[in-house]
């Protein structure tokens, strides 16, 4: 193997003569990239389901820098790589293919326990130790690719096409090969892929046979040797489904895994489920016999028991979500978020002529309709039953009906971030447009009731009551308190909002239903304070005081001066789920040891800290190496070119992330519209990349950059698109699915074309005149992706994901600007090599 | 052949004795550095107490000296040892924790213990917030639904003394109908919903406490008191003093 890559192939081996021997670069660098965003997605489900998103999501984020680390390697090792460029790209891409399943082994070996790292240092080395494991992979796979840049000359172009295309093809392939296979199994798939590519170079001519048998065999061992057992998921102990596990006798009935999440039926015969959140403490009842489902581990819901026999399910009458019921007769209602079904049977209990179910996970519906029909009472074959398997604020979106109840409780659902793809936690159910659609499809007198657990102090049931708030005034009505009731148990609250205002009848039997069950009122029309705390009392009526000035003109003042953030969330700020402030990080801190841990919400932090670590891992991957090694390129030319791929590697992502965003919305699905939109939005790229050269040549005829009218193109259609989406998208919410997908990508491909142009129309330009840059230039954008990725977040939550493409739109400029003042280079510090 | 008998027996007896003895003075004689961790855990314990509450006053009195008292590590796994006089929670396996000595101290202290009261309390864990309130009342019943768990906590409090401790594997739900009612009733960990049957075995006049919150985050605690005519009062108790609106203290 040693002489593999021999010397007498050229340093840069693409020129003319040796294009017949390196025609393999192609689709070995398309699967080297299908494997590595493949592995990345297959991580974040696999993850998620071992801890938790958030944690998932900063894991996966830092191992991502193995992009940019490995710039550096090239860089450094420039000379040897280069000249064996076959061998070097044959043997990173067994080593990606290897090490893929050796830090999935060793990644679940870490004991890191994402919990006690409010307490315990030690679990901060258990997170370092993640990074370096997740690492290792990616810095392989993009070895490949930036060898590939280094050594492409002139077809730089046509190999970022070919990277391009592979990301697309490995975003839309793993989320089908996760509805047919078990995670384990697409690991093994995915190094396969990665050592079909390590083998491709060893055909060249002269073909080694016996090379190429050798990788045969190491793929034939991974398929079939790497031992079940060792691959197996190990979830931590903390998790729902574990913890239901350690009881006596309970016992996993089925498994269904899809790229939705992993679905887990839990039996408990000894010791049962009895899922009752809120339940009264004056309930003469029990829950009936369940099985719970959990979604990756956790987030569990029920399946309950029926036999037909009402008397079972009488503890239904005394939860606060019992109180929409007393206040219509015969409704027809829609139960967003299916789940295990114990919502349906729940709304069939208390009389509703018709329910339909909406339920974003076929898995569920089938458990409930099938697997476990008998179980249920064969619940969805009732004929006042009507199952949806869609997204709930789609569903809404396109129904032309109405109904007098849209129920949402948030306890029997599986939450839309059960997918992992969902890590940033965006959630489009409680925005404002999202309460003003659900409003537009009730009866006249008709409720929505949204049920939430209750935290201490309160922040998503208040943040409930602004959003609705602002629903309401958009929907021009005067006084929203009017239309508004909370009644509350010590863990559960429920919000109404009627079409119409609460009459006093209506408020009389709030009151009468609440008051007999020990649950408290915290809002209806008219309501006097001192009923406010009467049965669960806390340290203040926090629900009915914050309500209270949520409603009247106060509302800017208490945003501002609550400790968490309830202001709306928004479609441009779809942040429901966030409430953290700096403001009152410092005094919570200070009262962790007291119990004060629990006030702070870790999923901001978790995302800042990414990005601190990333900058800094950054700096020490990439900057500090360079300053060292080219001391020259602090000054000049270098500062020129760095900063241009640094400016490309954020504006790029910031605006794929946020279209995406805004696609997720007109698809109605998280998981499909990531899906298909990255896919366009890569395979586009790809192609914008492979007529790079084109527009280099006819603005180079034009005398003019090719960079000022990539970027001109890419402004004037993302401006044209913030501006016309909102309509687009609402004229044709209501299309069928397909021809919502094939409208996305053909908006998506002209923006994406133009995207993809600018990186290989720099890398082409730095090929002719400072060659050595180029890895350089890789590990920048690496590094810039990573820490993009987490910017661009922090910065919807704060300021929309308009404001994102604005931003992104004015590093473009700032990128053409660089360009067009960065010198020819012809004093550059490469040509010393 | 029956001298030799006899000597065997007394031998045994003797060995039996100075086995026990031994035993005894180990118990006695645990490592100082325990003892003075333990003083300084309770210490830091009264200093958060007499920060969280408005009044100032710490806990009371008999509940620092039986948390002095219990020696915590004997209560965690060998390698959680070092750190079990911290005021945090720590894994005790099958993913369960020891409580942050605060938060036990909050809920003994929140569940009024006086020296007659018979308290039950369900999920025994490691059998530490049960060996506290040995030391403060008559008999204390503890149930555990992780069958491990409850033999090694069985075995941990047997050997440490407690003997007015029972305890027993099972389900807590319908609490336990032999030795209701209760003067006060621990649940160690929050359910969807508080079961009604242990409302019912709880003494008139008797105190029910919950944590809520997660594993290693507890964000406040629920009281429920049953007053003289059994009515149901349920209060949330904050475990820090936290007003939610700035410029408000």
């Amino acid at each position: 193997m040693s002489d593999n890559g021999a010397s007498h192939e050229p340093a840069l081996s693409f020129d003319s003569d040796a294009a017949l021997t390196t025609r393999w670069v192609y689709p070995a660098v398309a699967l080297v990239s299908t494997a590595a965003i493949a592995y990345e997605i297959l991580l974040m489900r696999v993850l998620s389901i071992v801890h938790w998103h958030h944690f998932a999501y900063m894991i996966i984020s830092l191992a991502l820098l193995g992009y940019g680390a490995s710039g550096t390697f090239i860089a450094l090792a420039r000379n040897v790589l280069t000249r064996h460029f076959a061998l070097a790209f044959s043997l990173s891409a067994l080593a990606f293919g290897l090490t893929m399943i050796a830090s999935y082994i060793l990644g679940q070996r870490v004991p890191f326990n994402a919990l006690e790292i409010v307490w315990n240092p030690r679990e901060f080395l258990h997170l370092a130790a993640m990074y370096l494991v997740f690492f290792v992979p990616f810095f392989f796979a993009a070895t490949c690719i930036g060898l590939a840049f280094t050594c492409g000359g002139e077809r730089i172009s046509r190999i970022y096409f070919v990277d391009l295309l592979g990301a697309g093809i490995g975003a839309l392939g793993i989320v089908l090969a996760l509805f047919v296979l078990w995670p384990q199994d697409v690991l093994r798939l995915l190094a396969s892929v990665a050592l079909v590519a390590a083998a491709l170079p060893t055909l060249r001519p002269p073909v080694r046979y016996g090379l190429g048998a050798l990788y045969v065999l190491v793929i034939a061992t991974l398929l079939v040797a790497v031992p079940q057992s060792l691959l197996e998921l190990r979830m931590s102990p903390y998790k729902g489904l574990k913890q239901a596990l350690e009881v006596m006798d309970a016992r996993v009935l089925h498994e269904r895994s899809s790229p939705l999440g992993l679905l887990t039926v839990v039996e408990s015969p000894t010791i049962p489920f009895r899922h009752a959140p809120g339940l009264s403490f004056s309930t003469r009842f029990e829950p009936p016999e369940q099985l719970a489902i959990f979604a990756d581990g956790d987030a569990m819901s029920t399946m309950t028991r029926h036999t037909g026999s009402e008397s079972s399910l009488g503890y239904m009458d005394d939860v606060t979500q019992a109180l929409p019921y007393r206040l219509l007769k015969d409704p027809r209602a829609l139960v967003l978020g299916a789940g295990g079904g114990t919502d349906v049977l729940f709304a069939l209990h208390h009389g509703a002529r018709r329910v339909d179910a909406v339920e974003l996970d076929p898995q569920a519906v089938e458990l409930v309709a099938q697997t476990y029909g008998d179980f249920t009472g064969h619940l969805y074959d009732d004929q006042r039953v009507r199952v949806h398997i869609a997204e709930a604020r789609g569903f809404v979106r396109r129904s032309e009906d109405r109904f007098d109840l849209i129920q949402v409780s948030l306890m029997d659902s599986f939450a839309a971030s059960g997918a992992g793809v969902q890590a940033l936690g965006e959630s489009y159910l409680y925005t404002v447009e999202a309460i003003e659609e659900y409003l537009q499809h009730l009866e006249p007198g008709g409720f929505l009731a949204i049920t939430r657990w209750i935290k201490l102090p309160p922040r998503d049931n208040l943040k409930l009551v602004a959003t609705v708030r602002a629903a309401l005034e958009r929907a021009g009505v005067d006084q929203p308190g009017r239309r508004l009731a909370i009644i509350r148990s010590w863990n559960t609250a429920t919000l109404m909002v009627k079409n119409g205002e609460i009459s006093a009848a209506e408020a009389a039997r709030i009151r009468n239903f609440a008051g007999s069950r020990s649950f408290d009122v915290a809002w209806y029309p008219d309501m006097p304070r001192s009923e406010a705390n009467r049965f669960n009392v806390l340290p203040d009526p926090y629900l009915y005081d914050g309500t209270v000035s949520l409603l009247s003109g106060d509302r800017d003042t208490f945003l501002e001066r609550y400790k968490f953030d309830v202001a709306p969330a928004t479609d441009d700020r779809p942040y429901f789920f966030h409430f953290f402030k700096w403001s009152a990080f410092e005094e919570m801190m200070s009262l962790r040891e007291q119990g004060g841990a629990g006030l702070i919400e870790w999923g901001y932090l978790v995302l800042a800290g990414t990005l601190v670590q990333a900058a800094i891992a950054g700096a020490v991957l990439i900057l500090l190496p360079l300053s060292v090694i080219e001391p020259t390129w602090r000054r000049g030319t270098g500062r020129w070119m760095g900063s241009y791929f640094l400016l490309l590697g954020l504006a790029f992502l910031f605006v794929e992330m946020a279209f995406i965003q805004k696609f997720i919305l007109f698809l109605s699905h998280p998981l499909y519209s990531i899906a298909v939109v990255l896919a366009g939005f890569l395979l586009f790229a790809g192609l914008g990349s492979a007529c790079s050269g084109y527009v280099a040549r006819l603005s180079g005829a034009r005398r003019r950059s090719p960079l000022a009218m990539v970027v001109a193109a890419i402004v004037a259609i993302a401006l044209v698109y913030l501006l016309l989406l909102p309509y687009v998208f609402d004229r044709f919410a209501g299309v069928r699915d397909i021809y919502r997908v094939a409208m996305s990508l053909v908006l998506i491909a002209p923006l994406a074309f133009f995207m993809g142009m600018p990186f290989p129309i720099g890398l082409s330009r730095i090929a002719g005149t400072a060659p050595a840059f180029i890895p350089w230039a890789w590990g920048i954008n690496g590094f810039a992706s990573v820490a993009s990725a987490s910017m661009a977040t922090l910065l919807a939550i704060e300021f929309g994901f308009r404001a994102v493409v604005v931003l992104a739109l004015v590093l473009y400029a700032l990128a053409a600007l660089v360009f067009q003042a960065w010198p020819g280079g012809s004093r550059h510090p490469s040509q010393r090599a | 052949m029956h001298t030799v008998r006899t000597t065997c027996r007394t031998a045994r007896a003797l060995g039996a004795v100075l086995l026990l003895a031994a035993a005894a003075l180990a118990a006695q004689q645990e490592d100082p550095a325990y003892a003075r961790a333990r003083a300084a855990m309770v210490e830091e314990v009264q200093t958060y107490a007499r920060a969280a509450r408005e009044s100032g006053a710490g806990f009371d009195s008999d509940i620092m000296r039986a948390l002095g008292k219990v020696p915590r590590h004997e209560f965690v796994p060998d390698r959680q040892q070092p750190s079990a006089y911290e005021n945090r929670p720590l894994p005790i396996g099958h993913g369960q924790t020891i409580s942050q000595p605060y938060i036990v101290a909050l809920m003994t202290d929140l569940s009024e213990p006086q020296a007659d009261d018979i308290v039950l309390e369900v999920g025994t864990g490691s059998g530490y917030q049960a060996a506290v309130f040995s030391e403060l009342v008559r008999s204390v019943y503890s149930i555990e639904i992780i069958e491990p768990l409850a033999n090694d906590a069985k075995n941990r409090l047997e050997r440490l003394g407690y003997s007015n401790v029972s305890t027993r594997l099972g389900d807590g739900y319908y609490g336990w109908e032999e030795h209701a009612p209760f003067d006060a009733i621990v649940v160690t960990a929050a359910a969807s919903h508080v079961p009604p049957p242990l409302i019912k075995q709880l003494k008139p006049g008797g105190r029910m406490v919950i944590p809520v919150g997660g594993r290693f985050l507890t964000q406040q605690l629920l009281l429920i008191e049953k007053t003289k005519n059994e009515e149901i009062i349920t209060r949330q108790i904050a475990a820090v003093r936290f007003v939610p609106l700035t410029g408000e203290r």
